[in-house]
């Protein structure tokens, strides 16, 4: 069963990526902040990839420079950072050095990304059906009862059992899975070719997470968006994604197939898995992660 | 110069029927268990399930309204075990706080910071105590005088348990000690504690939402949901896959990471 699963999913990724140009290419990305002694530290140090309408994960631990990547795509980094690429390009638009407006209209549009926390990332004095129709209105001409007819079908889409009712609610009156699933529906309305998914379950319990990636992946199959999940958590994303980055101060040292986590040659792959305790296995003292300086080089 | 006194700890933890209710909602209801000495026990749940609530109680930062906390046993020179509230129990009792960004105090040297309790229970002798309690956590002298924002997560989080250790206790709190690391330093941290144990016989009370993290480093661990108490079982009834309960069941698959062919039926 597990097998047969597996394989229609290779068969439809592959029958995906051979069909249609990457959405996105990514070719030696870098961003660097200004330091604090003059100068700059670069967080992404020459990050390449495409993305096709896969699920593509992002793993790295704090400072790595995956979330940075992430934001480089959607234009959210810090004003005083420098981004430099050979090349940044979503469905032929040169990101880089597009107008401001053409950035906008892609922003929220046509790329999304899903933040890791809904209790600061919804807007706290906005019920959830008038933020959604926000986003909504922000891309799209509409009146205003077809908005909230789309709005309702999105939170519906996210398995929101009465979207009528949550539809009022403040963000405060929401449990954080009701809220990522706000956030998800609201990313989505203005069916984006790609989403960036910044740690969207990082902030839920386990069994909530489960919750909230079914309906990613549910999305991602019903809709054959792209989506980037950026992730510390390399056992979550290797089960979910197509493809894995793993990223070690600011590079991708490794990547790696679906459920191929196993296979991972890289030692600080294999000792980031290494230094996780499982479940039936004890393992006393546990591996701990002896970093090389020539991983960083 | 004489180390840790706690080797003679024999101080046993005993909730009964605890209860604690917060304006009305009921966080914590009818939790029993024992916490034999030198024991390792796990509390694991979701958000809002009241595990730490039962943590907080332990201490006395939540207030327990119905129920009784008892240490029984001896305590080295003592002469009974101390009370609830008092600051004997404080002392035998420490705490390590879930998010070491947020427990400890910014404007304080890490100096500071670990001189301070030892200044409330009148333990002279701070000199040796600062020195000897970073050199345990794998600090060294050469953070004696930084201050919080000058150290890493997993540093930080040393400190706190530090801090915790320095009156040496003889039972340590733990609220989700590692949930705010990565995974490298979760380890680090995780081996750390192991060791502590290890070499003073410490009783260790632990929450956490990761079932590997708790079965890694407890013997027992006690399931809560919703301020009820699931199930109490042994470690490597868990890791062997011998629950019962359907919500500890659903706790272990979640943990196993995301399963296409179960979680969504496409």
């Amino acid at each position: 069963m597990a097998c047969a699963t597996h394989w229609i999913r290779k068969l439809t990724m592959t029958d995906t990526t051979a069909k249609t140009a990457p959405l996105l290419v990514v070719d030696d990305l870098r961003v660097a902040f200004p330091a604090r002694g003059g100068g700059m530290t670069e967080a992404v140090r020459g990050v390449s990839f495409t993305l096709g309408r896969e699920r593509l994960g992002i793993v790295g631990e704090s400072g790595s420079g995956k979330s940075q990547t992430g934001r480089a795509i959607l234009g959210l980094t810090a004003p005083q950072a420098r981004i430099s690429a050979r090349r940044l390009e979503f469905g032929g638009v040169d990101l880089l050095n597009c107008t401001p407006q053409q950035r906008r209209a892609l922003r929220g549009g046509r790329i999304a990304m899903v933040l890791q926390d809904p209790k600061f990332s919804l807007n706290p004095v906005m019920t959830i059906g008038a933020q959604i129709a926000e986003t909504l209105l922000a891309h799209t001409r509409l009146s205003k009862a077809e908005a909230r007819r789309r709005v309702l079908a999105s939170l519906e889409s996210v398995r929101i059992d009465d979207p009528e009712r949550v539809y009022k609610l403040y963000p405060h009156e929401v449990s954080g899975g009701m809220g990522q699933r706000a956030m998800i529906a609201m990313m989505l309305i203005a069916e984006p070719d790609i989403l960036i998914a910044d740690e969207p379950t990082s902030a839920l319990d386990v069994t909530v997470q489960l919750q909230v990636l079914a309906i990613l992946d549910a999305l991602v199959a019903e809709r054959g968006m792209g989506l980037v999940l950026i992730s510390h958590d390399l056992r979550l994303v290797s089960s979910f994604c197509d493809r894995v980055l793993v990223m070690y101060a600011g590079r991708v040292v490794e990547e790696l197939a679906a459920g191929g986590l196993h296979e991972a040659k890289h030692p600080y792959t294999r000792g980031l898995m290494a230094c996780l305790p499982q479940l039936g296995q004890s393992t006393h003292p546990l591996a701990t992660l002896d970093r090389q300086p020539e991983w960083a080089l | 110069m004489s180390t840790h006194q706690n080797l003679g700890h024999s101080l046993e933890l005993k909730a009964d029927h605890l209860r604690v209710v917060y304006d009305g909602f009921v966080a914590v209801e009818d939790a029993c268990f024992t916490v034999a000495p030198g024991e390792s026990f796990g509390i694991v749940g979701e958000s809002g399930s009241g595990k730490s609530t039962v943590l907080r109680a332990l201490c006395g930062l939540a207030k327990a309204e119905a129920g009784t906390i008892r240490l029984t046993g001896t305590n080295g020179a003592d002469a009974g075990p101390p009370l609830p509230g008092s600051k004997a129990f404080r002392r035998q009792v420490q705490m390590v706080f879930q998010d070491p960004y947020g427990s400890l105090h910014p404007r304080q040297t890490v100096d500071r910071i670990l001189a301070e309790p030892l200044a409330i229970h009148g333990m002279g002798d701070a000199e040796t105590r600062i020195e000897r309690a970073l050199d345990e956590v794998g600090l060294g002298t050469g953070f004696r005088f930084r201050y919080p924002h000058q150290l890493s997560g997993g540093q930080r989080q040393r400190i706190a348990i530090a801090r915790a250790l320095i009156l040496e206790p003889a039972i340590l709190l733990l609220d989700e000690p590692t949930s705010a690391l990565d995974a490298s330093v979760q380890a680090e941290v995780l081996n750390l504690l192991d060791d502590l144990r290890r070499q003073r016989n410490l009783t260790f009370i632990m929450v956490s939402h990761d079932l590997a993290v708790v079965t890694h480093l407890c013997d027992r661990l006690m399931v809560m949901q919703r301020g009820k108490t699931v199930e109490q079982l042994a470690a490597t009834d868990l890791a062997q896959r011998r629950a019962t309960n359907p919500y500890t069941l659903s706790l272990m698959h979640a943990s196993a990471g995301f399963r296409r062919g179960t979680a969504a039926a496409t």
